[in-house]
């Protein structure tokens, strides 16, 4: 048996223990929120909040998970009552086809937990690994800066130089 | 009797005529200041062949900050004696080297020596550079010189005394430095020559891939032996044989060229932004550094020979291994769920593109663990257009157990090389390294 604590409710599950993550809340648990994308950790449609760290559910197996909260899209609000990031993405119509978006709204709700107040260049770095292949990444950006209490994008910095040195990846 | 003596005498006659050298050596008058030279000043040929060597010198990845702009310094340098920070190298009179002369420029390359006379820290490779030739360097200033000025002061180096006091510099200098340019070896071919001058100088190789020694020399006959940086190994250049599959030219030229080897592996940490560079150099001067490094390969100790069959088989013989080790087991859980995808046999990844199995993986097969857990630390992230390998990073989902679990199950399943030990330790070991950095 596997156990989970997914959005404050524990659940025990009898799967596989390689299951990755993300097959266990849409079989298992019926929490549709996010999405298979690639199955490869490179879109992030998949992204869930795993321990305060925004992680890929569909690369990690909950036997990985032990005592740590997950929390999906689902915590956050619900249609009739949207919480803060839902309510700013649905007035800034940040989705087009909408299956990135659950995924995005939880990389951001992962930094904002640790940091209300981050800055540009902080929301740019941190939101990097999830793609949107309509590009709406200009609204999703103006959505979270309003709940982050950012200028709204006019002033936004010149993008960074094509080539940096980059010594081992996140250090 | 009297052997003693003289011996004696001419030891401390040397040891009193080195001293004398290195005291004399420790203050260099300053140039004079030019006036920024405008950009006009310098023809477009010269730029263009200065693009390639400021590429081949590999000087953006140094002088570089993250997120910083090109060649305006600022980037850490974390030493056994304590941080050094990269200067700006951008035309800005005031922070950068904007009233620099060429004879000042060609100084600090060959010598060591900046504008004003300071000696600057062997950090810069000025040890290797001094081999450049006097077209090459003019060409580099030409480049630099018509970068955009970039105002940004580096913070300043974080060192223990008494290595913060820079004259001293010079008795490092009388042993490390040997100044000038080297004769071509007649015995060889233009290529080779050409490759040496690459790897040995400009490129300067073996700063990273050789032990240094306890004053952070390159250890003396042990020249591309392997070495450490940025809590990353370098790997030995001379036992590319060593390989589960010996490396080709043909494959170096493609790692050197795209970052990716399909018989051994993508580059990552430290090598990753050189192979950049190297992606906008002619291919000649690429397959010239492949011809020289292949020629510098010892001889193989027997251990190490481990036929590429037997790689093969890797994977069905280290099952059984693998079922022996609780960790491994573990590891094999993981391993469905977070690498499968991509790594397992029957991953789509591993047919295009020519990726190899891990059973070829260099850092898989390594000596130490090292390299596979600053791998699933922090994976390869996107690094703009041109990116051509990716992997997301598992330092912040994986425990340190977990991390050591992984490696435990590649290892036992992918290589034919025994298990690794205190691998738990190692991880947490280079995730302090890497957060104190």
């Amino acid at each position: 048996m596997i156990t989970l604590t997914v959005n404050g409710v524990q659940h025990a599950l009898d799967i596989d223990p390689s299951t990755p993550l993300l097959y266990a809340l849409r079989d298992g648990l019926h929490l549709h929120g996010a999405k298979f994308g690639c199955g490869l950790g490179q879109c992030g449609a998949c992204t869930v909040i795993v321990g305060g760290e925004a992680v890929f559910s569909c690369l990690v197996p909950v036997s990985s998970i032990g005592a740590r909260p997950v929390r999906t899209v689902e915590s956050l609000g619900t249609a009739e009552h949207p919480g803060p990031l839902q309510k700013s993405f649905i007035e800034h119509q940040a989705a087009q086809c909408g299956y990135c978006i659950a995924g995005m709204i939880m990389r951001a709700q992962a930094l904002l937990d640790r940091n209300p107040h981050p800055t540009e260049s902080e929301l740019r770095e941190h939101m990097e690994p999830n793609l949107c292949r309509c590009g709406t990444h200009m609204r999703i950006l103006a959505a979270i800066r309003e709940v982050a209490h950012l200028p709204a994008g006019d002033g936004v910095p010149a993008a960074k130089p094509p080539r940096t040195a980059n010594h081992g990846g996140t250090q | 009797m009297t052997r003693k003596p003289i011996l004696l005498a001419a030891t401390g006659a040397l040891i009193v005529a080195a001293l004398i050298v290195a005291v004399w050596s420790m203050w260099k008058p300053a140039i004079a200041p030019l006036s920024a030279p405008p950009a006009s000043s310098f023809d477009s040929q010269t730029r263009l062949a200065g693009a390639r060597v400021v590429a081949l010198g590999d000087c953006i990845v140094c002088h570089t900050a993250k997120g910083g702009k090109p060649f305006a310094g600022g980037l850490p340098l974390a030493t056994p004696f304590g941080t050094i920070y990269a200067t700006n190298i951008t035309p800005d009179v005031q922070t950068g080297i904007g009233n620099w002369s060429l004879e000042a420029f060609t100084r600090a390359v060959r010598h060591g020596v900046a504008r004003d006379g300071h000696l600057l820290y062997p950090a810069f490779p000025y040890i290797h550079f001094t081999r450049m030739s006097d077209p090459d360097i003019a060409a580099a200033y030409a480049y630099l010189m018509t970068r955009e000025p970039v105002s940004a002061s580096a913070p300043p180096n974080d060192l223990i005394f008494p290595l913060n006091f820079r004259p001293l510099l010079a008795f490092w200098n009388v042993l490390f430095l040997r100044a000038g340019e080297r004769p071509a070896e007649t015995s060889k071919d233009a290529e080779w020559n050409r490759g040496k001058l690459l790897v040995d100088g400009l490129g300067h190789c073996a700063s990273c891939h050789s032990p240094l020694d306890a004053i952070g020399g390159e250890k003396s006959g042990h020249a591309f032996d392997g070495g450490m940086v940025d809590g990353w190994e370098a790997p030995a250049l001379n036992a590319l044989g060593g390989a589960p599959k010996p490396w080709t030219k043909e494959q170096l030229v493609a790692y050197l060229r795209s970052g990716r080897a399909s018989e051994h592996g993508a580059a990552a940490g430290p090598m990753l932004p050189v192979t950049r560079d190297l992606a906008s150099v002619p291919e000649q001067d690429v397959e010239a550094i492949a011809t020289y490094i292949l020629s510098l390969q010892k001889p193989r100790p027997a251990v190490a020979n481990v036929s590429a069959q037997a790689a093969e088989q890797g994977e069905t013989q280290g099952r059984t291994q693998a079922e022996t080790s609780a960790s491994a087991q573990r590891g094999a859980i993981l391993f469905g769920a977070s690498c499968a995808q991509c790594h397992g046999p029957a991953a789509p990844m591993q047919a295009i593109g020519e990726r190899p199995t891990l059973a070829y993986s260099t850092a898989v097969n390594a000596a130490t663990p090292r390299n596979a857990i600053q791998m699933m630390l922090g994976g390869i992230g996107w690094h703009g257009a041109d990116t051509m390998n990716y992997m997301p990073a598992f330092g912040e989902i994986y425990s340190d157990r977990q991390i050591a679990d992984l490696a435990a199950y590649i290892r036992a399943a992918y290589s034919q090389r025994g298990p690794w030990n205190d691998v738990e330790a190692t991880v947490a070991k280079v995730r302090k390294e890497n957060n104190a950095r």
